[in-house]
């Protein structure tokens, strides 16, 4: 290995030196504090390892890693994500567990997990990487033990997740038996030079869809994300939202282009059907939910089919569209989780519609933020989340996927019915005196940065467009 | 630049009138109304001043121009004709008036209340300037979530059904346009090279039959939501009814304008062969919501779910008269969005100063009032038979033109909807009937306007009769925004 290559993994290097040392830390003294900035240091270390690159753009790490400006990007929103549900995590756990630093630890070893998915190009580097992170997942979801549903969403993440890796695994054989190699472009030539693809490689990536389903929370494999979000601390439940499905998703675009996807049309249908469900179904069961943990859970199964259309629109406004509004969800739903997270006491977490009346008299600054997050979620002007739904229906149209652009309009009503309803909740007139809970610092100093982004994407996302938009055409 | 400060001072000034609620509760009121005040007398200033030369070819006053997104073409793109300048001047003079209207009604979240109020207007202000086709969407959202707010807060009874059953209605409609809008985007884009969403560019698209048809009918459900047209009128009835008065007369008196507006800047120019094609059927749809919305009024017992049906029924003439694409019907279109925005503006006002006094909608626990109120009568009167159509008022000048108009183009339909006169005859005087004549057993007194409410009424009875003794001043300033492409399109 060169310095160069080194230097490329940087990021990844650094977060599994910084988990190594966290356990010693944990050996020595146990102390929540120090681990928390510990973890900080590490991920904005890592962040800003980000802006020592290789100049060579693409650079190949034969044959498990590629790091071009497409990694680079999520590189940087999954480590932003992860810093900023580190930055609500303290304050959550420091008010309940007894033994909060491993904590830290498995969410260091989840997030080396996501940045190995996300410049991976080989079958190897794709599981190890979704491994690590799943395996760092189970602990993480059963992290506070001695709640009731803990124990409940930790094994059947377990179970599920296991049982879709081994799809996944089933589905890499079936395709390496035929094609005789794991690497993604290999396997994109290979594909080429034959003309109809035989059964076992059809059947494998059949099977592998079902892994990578799984992950993604779309339809038909969406049935293990209530439970988990309901059951799995806040924190965690916002990380496997965002981080976890952010870098599955990107791992799909690039095994997508790379094994040149948008040429077959069995393929394009099958995802089509997929978005067109997940939009049905998660708006649908959102909307009589008044658990907002399971509503939240609910919706962003809808929001990673609309994910899909886009996706589906294929070229560069396609793929464009899933960047944008893959960043917008992202600051989206941390920021929805977050406000739960800060609301939540030390025996509950708010998550019952019940729990947010009068919101906006008791806490009006949170109540602005829980407001702005939800508005984008349901794709009102001035938010992040209304320039992303703009972008998907621009590509879509662009494509002329008008069956697919009325569903999506049809959802997004159903969509903004819930989302308005919670608003609304938040707005009621309250009975007696609010009671004023302290907030801590950096909770709403992290949500309040979230508020900004999502604003300033919404107002003025030129910054963003030019960045993604350089980065589509440097992939060709 | 002026342009820019008529979107702007609504919106800073709704941050400023919550900010200030911080340090005293009666603050926001007067922020609200002197931002309202600034703006309007802004727009008169315009308004009086002769004509200037035209701009860029176009009628348009002024333009201001400023990149936005490049990478979609998007600009902050505004300008002014004579259409927007009367609906900016319509905008700031119902504005401050619903400030007036809020004064004492709204005693709690007053800061919040006015951010509210500032930000739909502002909203508003911005549809009617934007000529950038995702600017205009952009904004035509922007208003709905404080008028949400607005009617789901300090509402009636029933508030929150009729708060999320406008929002669902009007954003359905918006959705639809946001596709049409992408669409045009597309197809201009594939048959010139330019992708922009630039009003001025967009207008000259060539399109097939079918492509512009379709589109037209996704800008379409949105205007016939907004306007509203029968059959999407049923959001109208609750939303009016429930909003606190500010609300109603904001809702009757520009939100539903911005439909008719819409129509008349976008769809007509942007699509004049489509427009052509659907005409009648869209003339006929105003003539039945004529006569529906009239015989639906006629059959209600609150008084503003009353005139909220009324409601209904002017904006079909509207429509009957948009479609009839003549200069004569045209200039009665727009006669009709001011007049109707000021007389229903009025009565939903006189509603709520009843309200205040009575504590009841009910058209059967009101009557004979005139003994108590002989001031609020006389007002009441005058707006009734504007409503009716009375000769001398402004109402009349209206409704006549779109008739004498839509007769050039489709006599049958113009048949129907004079039929729509005496309906509203009958509806109108009801009012009267019920509220301020008959026999009452009512023993407590009722005090006469207060000076406030006289402030707030007197200039709407001042209006209405000058638009309806002097229209031309009106007439000529319209006549520069006509979509006069629309006019000599000819497929027959």
């Amino acid at each position: 290995m060169s310095t160069n290559d080194l230097l490329a993994l940087l990021p990844i290097i650094l977060l599994c030196g910084a988990s190594v040392i966290a356990m010693l830390l944990v050996a020595v003294k146990r102390n929540h504090r120090v681990m928390h900035a510990f973890t900080v240091a590490a991920f904005i270390i890592a962040l800003l390892a980000l802006f020592r690159q290789p100049d060579n753009m693409p650079y190949l790490i034969a044959p498990l890693f590629v790091v071009d400006k497409f990694a680079l990007f999520n590189t940087g929103l999954i480590l932003a994500a992860g810093l900023s549900v580190l930055l609500l995590s303290y304050n959550y756990f420091e008010q309940r567990e007894e033994r909060k630093e491993e904590y830290y630890i498995l969410l260091l070893l989840a997030t080396v997990g996501g940045l190995v998915l996300l410049s991976s190009r080989h079958f190897i580097s794709l599981f190890l990487g979704l491994e690590t992170m799943s395996i760092s997942l189970y602990g993480l979801i059963a992290y506070l033990r001695t709640r009731e549903r803990s124990d409940e969403a930790g094994i059947k993440y377990l179970l599920l997740a296991a049982l879709s890796s081994a799809f996944l695994l089933f589905g890499m054989a079936l395709v390496y038996a035929e094609a005789g190699t794991m690497d993604f472009v290999g396997i994109g030539q290979y594909l080429k030079g034959i003309n109809e693809p035989p059964v076992a490689v059809v059947a494998g990536f059949g099977l592998m869809l079902i892994g990578v389903g799984f992950k993604l929370g779309i339809v038909p494999f969406h049935m293990w994300a209530p439970d988990i979000y309901e059951g799995a601390p806040l924190p965690v439940a916002a990380y496997i939202a965002t981080v976890s499905k952010g870098s599955m998703l990107v791992l799909l675009m690039r095994f997508y282009r790379d094994v040149n996807g948008y040429d077959y049309t069995i393929l394009w249908w099958v995802f089509a059907i997929i978005a067109m469900a997940s939009m049905f179904v998660g708006n649908w069961l959102a909307l009589m939910q008044r658990n907002v943990k399971r509503l939240l859970a609910y919706s962003s199964i809808s929001h990673m089919g609309y994910i899909l259309i886009a996706f589906l629109a294929g070229q560069e406004a396609g793929q464009e569209a899933v960047m944008f509004y893959l960043v917008a969800y992202v600051i989206t739903s941390i920021g929805a989780f977050g406000v739960l997270a800060l609301l939540s006491d030390s025996i509950n977490d708010a998550e019952m519609l019940e729990d947010f009346t009068g919101l906006f008299w008791r806490q009006p600054w949170l109540a602005a933020i829980f407001t702005a997050m939800l508005l984008s979620l349901a794709g009102i002007p001035l938010t992040a989340g209304f320039i992303g739904k703009f972008y998907v229906v621009a590509a879509g149209v662009s494509s002329g996927l008008w069956l697919l652009l009325a569903l999506l309009v049809v959802n997004s009503v159903i969509g903004l019915f819930y989302y308005i309803r919670l608003v609304a909740v938040m707005f009621q007139p309250l009975e007696g005196v609010p009671v004023r809970k302290r907030l801590p610092f950096f909770g709403v100093f992290a949500l309040s940065a979230l508020m900004v982004l999502l604003l300033w994407l919404g107002i003025y996302p030129s910054v963003l467009i030019a960045m993604i938009r350089d980065m589509m055409l440097s992939m060709g | 630049m002026i342009l820019l400060a008529f979107i702007l001072f609504p919106l800073i000034g709704a941050f400023l009138a919550w900010a200030s609620a911080a340090v005293h509760t009666s603050l926001p009121r007067w922020v609200a109304l002197l931002v309202m005040l600034a703006g309007l007398i802004l727009a008169a200033g315009i308004w009086i001043q002769p004509e200037p030369a035209s701009i860029a070819g176009a009628d348009w006053r002024y333009v201001y121009h400023q990149p936005w997104m490049p990478r979609f073409g998007i600009s902050l793109s505004l300008a002014m004709d004579g259409l927007s300048l009367l609906m900016i001047v319509l905008t700031f003079f119902l504005g401050a008036l619903a400030v007036l209207v809020s004064w004492d009604e709204i005693q709690d979240r007053t800061g919040f209340y006015f951010f509210n109020l500032l930000f739909v207007l502002g909203g508003i202000a911005g549809v009617f300037l934007v000529m950038d086709l995702f600017l205009f969407y952009f904004f035509w959202e922007v208003m709905l979530i404080p008028m949400y707010f607005l009617i789901g807060i300090w509402g009636h009874g029933h508030r929150l059904y009729a708060a999320l059953k406008f929002f669902l209605f009007t954003q359905a409609g918006g959705l639809l346009m946001l596709l049409s809008i992408l669409g045009l985007y597309f197809v201009h884009g594939a048959s010139t090279g330019v992708y922009t969403f630039s009003y001025a560019e967009l207008l000259q698209t060539p399109m097939a039959q079918g492509t512009g048809r379709w589109l037209m009918l996704g800008f379409m459900a949105a205007f016939l939501v907004k306007l509203p047209a029968f059959p999407f009128h049923t959001w109208l009835p609750d939303a009016h009814t429930e909003a606190p008065t500010a609300g109603s007369v904001i809702l009757a008196g520009l939100l539903l304008k911005t439909g008719a507006y819409g129509i008349l800047r976008f769809v007509l120019p942007l699509f004049p062969e489509a427009s052509h094609a659907f005409g009648e059927w869209f003339m006929l749809m105003g003539a039945i919501g004529i006569l529906y919305g009239g015989q639906l009024a006629y059959a209600q017992t609150d008084f503003k779910r009353l005139v909220a049906y009324t409601s209904v029924s002017h904006m079909g003439f509207v429509l009957v008269g948009a479609f009839a694409f003549n200069e004569l019907a045209y200039q009665g279109v727009v006669m009709q969005m001011i007049t109707h925005g000021i007389s229903t503006g009025a009565l939903f006002m006189i509603a709520g100063v009843l309200y205040e006094r009575l504590h009841t909608r009910e058209l059967e626990k009101m009557g004979g009032l005139w003994a108590a109120l002989p001031g609020l009568g006389t007002i009441t009167m005058v707006f009734v038979m504007a409503s009716l159509g009375l000769p001398g008022l402004g109402n009349f000048i209206a409704e006549f033109l779109i008739l004498a108009g839509s007769w050039q183009a489709y006599p049958w339909i113009a048949v129907l909807a004079a039929i729509g006169l005496v309906v509203a005859t009958v509806y109108s005087l009801r009012i009267m009937q019920k509220v301020f004549f008959g026999m009452t057993l009512r023993e407590f007194k009722l005090k006469d306007m207060s000076l406030r409410e006289a402030v707030m009424l007197l200039p709407l009875v001042i209006a209405i009769i000058w638009l309806g003794l002097f229209p031309q001043r009106v007439i000529d300033t319209a006549a520069k925004g006509a979509p006069s492409v629309a006019f000599q399109h000819k497929d027959k």
